[in-house]
């Protein structure tokens, strides 16, 4: 069923130079990623490993220093669409013109965009709040209608820049599987990006992990959990394996970097 | 182990829920309207301290005058034409100098404040008009256009249109960077960002530019009349000093405070259409 890539990086690599010390930072170290058609891929890591950076430069937000990146191309509508962290709606329009808010840009009329963007609203459970300002919702609430906003331009690959990280952990879980329902549901490429371990293995079919300072992926593992998966995976022996080995990984990485900075 | 069965005893402190004691209609009726009672509390003594300080001789009714005659020269002036005649060349003075500051002020202001380099450019010039004080120009205003309406038309617009560009370029600066991301995420063009982000996000800084310049207006447009001599309610205000009229005055400046109230609820009105996707307060406050 994965007949192509959805998006291909070859040698990424992201510089900054610190307005302080004047030193170059590296925040993407030749990063390589394959993403096949229709996948669920998370970036996992500390703060600081250029997950969201990588994201960003997907969107055009960013431009990289080096290295480059190749979408697929859709034959109509977008390659790719952000889903922002702390849901950044627009506090002046209603639900509706927040999640109408790509197809008005791509130039659609506001009429017609709010009639298009109605299923979207309805599949993501914010059904009969359409005409609500974001303050009427709450923060979970908040994060569907960024989901639903992406989701509207219909576009190939949905970008998730940490969706669920200002939410409370009920919430968060509660968003997981909806988000996995609503996955399902609209057969989309997602890169997910995320710092935590049991949220990137519970959604993911592949998790990419990674180490900052350079930030760089250290190792791509596969989650092979059946799918349709309910919340109760999380408290399987396989789950909580995939849940220890990475943890491991990041935890490897954690010391070395604190040796490096004693040694230093 | 021995286990305590009942809370009772010196060693606890009871904390009781609290007392609810039976109001009558009135004390009700004056919990709910409470604020508006005293407001008007407040208004009625000063006045009632005015008059009877008066009617006893502790006011000097020469300098001061009192209420009662106050309200009897405002009536005599509401039948004279020249009065009616005052009221609108200076309500179309303020009308105007207004309505063209808020004109050039605001989209100059989203401009200026969205293109970093025009700010720069700009930022020293807008900062030193803002500080000038603009009553200071109006001999060299007289120069230019003369004592006519052109002359306070112009003061008026000077007194405003500084204090509410700065304003919104101060306001254009606070736009949230998170939703300009989401603005070029999805590809918006530049008159859009404008319509969708930096301009409903700039609109709570101009409406306090619009606060701060209905006082530099009202100021603006008393002080330009009192120069020219000519007319309006200023002429009327400086007329009724300068012959001893102190009722006929202080009614010109009741007037004129009247205006400032209504101005003032004008932008508080606009403020509250434009920022209808806010929480209210008063839900708030009641919760």
């Amino acid at each position: 069923m994965e007949h192509h890539l959805a998006l291909s990086a070859r040698g990424v690599q992201m510089e900054y130079r610190d307005r302080q010390s004047g030193k170059r930072l590296l925040a993407l170290e030749n990063v390589d990623l394959d993403v096949p058609d229709g996948a669920f891929v998370s970036l996992l890591g500390p703060s600081g490993c250029g997950k969201s950076t990588f994201l960003k430069i997907v969107n055009g937000l960013l431009r990289q220093t080096s290295g480059e990146i190749k979408l697929h191309r859709v034959a109509k509508g977008r390659e790719d669409a952000m889903v922002f962290q702390d849901a950044s709606l627009f506090p002046w329009y209603t639900v509706t013109d927040n999640v109408a808010y790509g197809l008005v840009c791509a130039g659609v009329s506001r009429k017609a965009a709010r009639e298009r963007v109605q299923p979207f609203i309805d599949l993501v459970g914010l059904g009969g709040f359409g005409d609500k300002y974001p303050y009427q919702l709450s923060g979970g609430m908040q994060q569907r209608a960024n989901l639903a906003r992406a989701l509207a331009v219909d576009a190939a690959i949905l970008l998730m820049d940490e969706p669920f990280a200002s939410l409370d952990a009920q919430t968060r879980e509660l968003m997981q599987a909806e988000l996995l329902r609503i996955w399902n549901a609209a057969r989309k490429t997602v890169v997910f990006v995320t710092h935590q371990i049991d949220e990137a293995v519970f959604l993911s079919d592949r998790v990419v992990v990674m180490a900052a300072r350079p930030g760089r992926v250290i190792a791509d593992i596969t989650i092979d959990l059946p799918r349709p998966r309910e919340l109760s995976v999380k408290r399987t022996p396989l789950f909580q394996d995939y849940g220890e080995r990475i943890w491991g990984l990041l935890a490897g990485r954690q010391e070395e970097t604190a040796s490096q900075g004693r040694a230093s | 182990m021995a286990r305590a069965s009942t809370a009772d005893g010196p060693t606890f402190r009871t904390v009781l829920p609290r007392q609810r004691r039976r109001r009558s209609a009135a004390q009700r009726w004056y919990r709910r309207n409470e604020r508006l009672v005293l407001s008007l509390l407040g208004i009625v003594a000063f006045f009632a301290v005015w008059q009877l300080g008066a009617d006893a001789g502790i006011v000097d009714r020469f300098f001061f005058s009192s209420p009662s005659e106050v309200a009897i020269a405002g009536w005599a002036e509401l039948q004279r034409a020249r009065f009616w005649e005052d009221v609108r060349v200076s309500s179309v003075e303020l009308a105007v100098g207004s309505a063209l500051a808020v004109i050039v002020s605001v989209p100059l202001g989203l401009v200026i404040g969205w293109y970093r380099r025009l700010s720069y450019a700009f930022d020293p010039w807008l900062n030193f008009l803002n500080a000038l004080p603009r009553v200071a120009l109006i001999p060299l205003v007289v120069l230019w256009v003369g004592l006519g309406v052109e002359m306070k038309m112009l003061i008026v617009f000077l007194g405003a249109v500084f204090t509410i560009m700065v304003a919104t370029v101060e306001g254009v600066r606070t736009v949230e960077r998170q939703l300009l991301d989401v603005a070029r995420s999805f590809r918006a063009s530049e008159a859009r960002i404008f319509t969708s982000l930096v301009i409903p996000g700039t609109l709570p800084f101009i409406i306090s530019g619009l606060r701060i310049a209905v006082g530099r207006v009202l100021a603006g447009v008393i002080i330009a009349e009192f120069y020219a001599q000519t007319q309006g309610v200023g002429v009327m205000i400086a007329k009724a000093a300068a012959t001893l009229q102190s009722d006929r005055m202080m009614f010109g400046v009741v007037l004129v405070t009247l205006l400032g109230i209504i101005l003032y609820e004008a932008v508080g009105y606009a403020e509250r259409w434009f920022q209808r996707w806010r929480p209210s307060l008063d839900l708030e406050e009641t919760t």
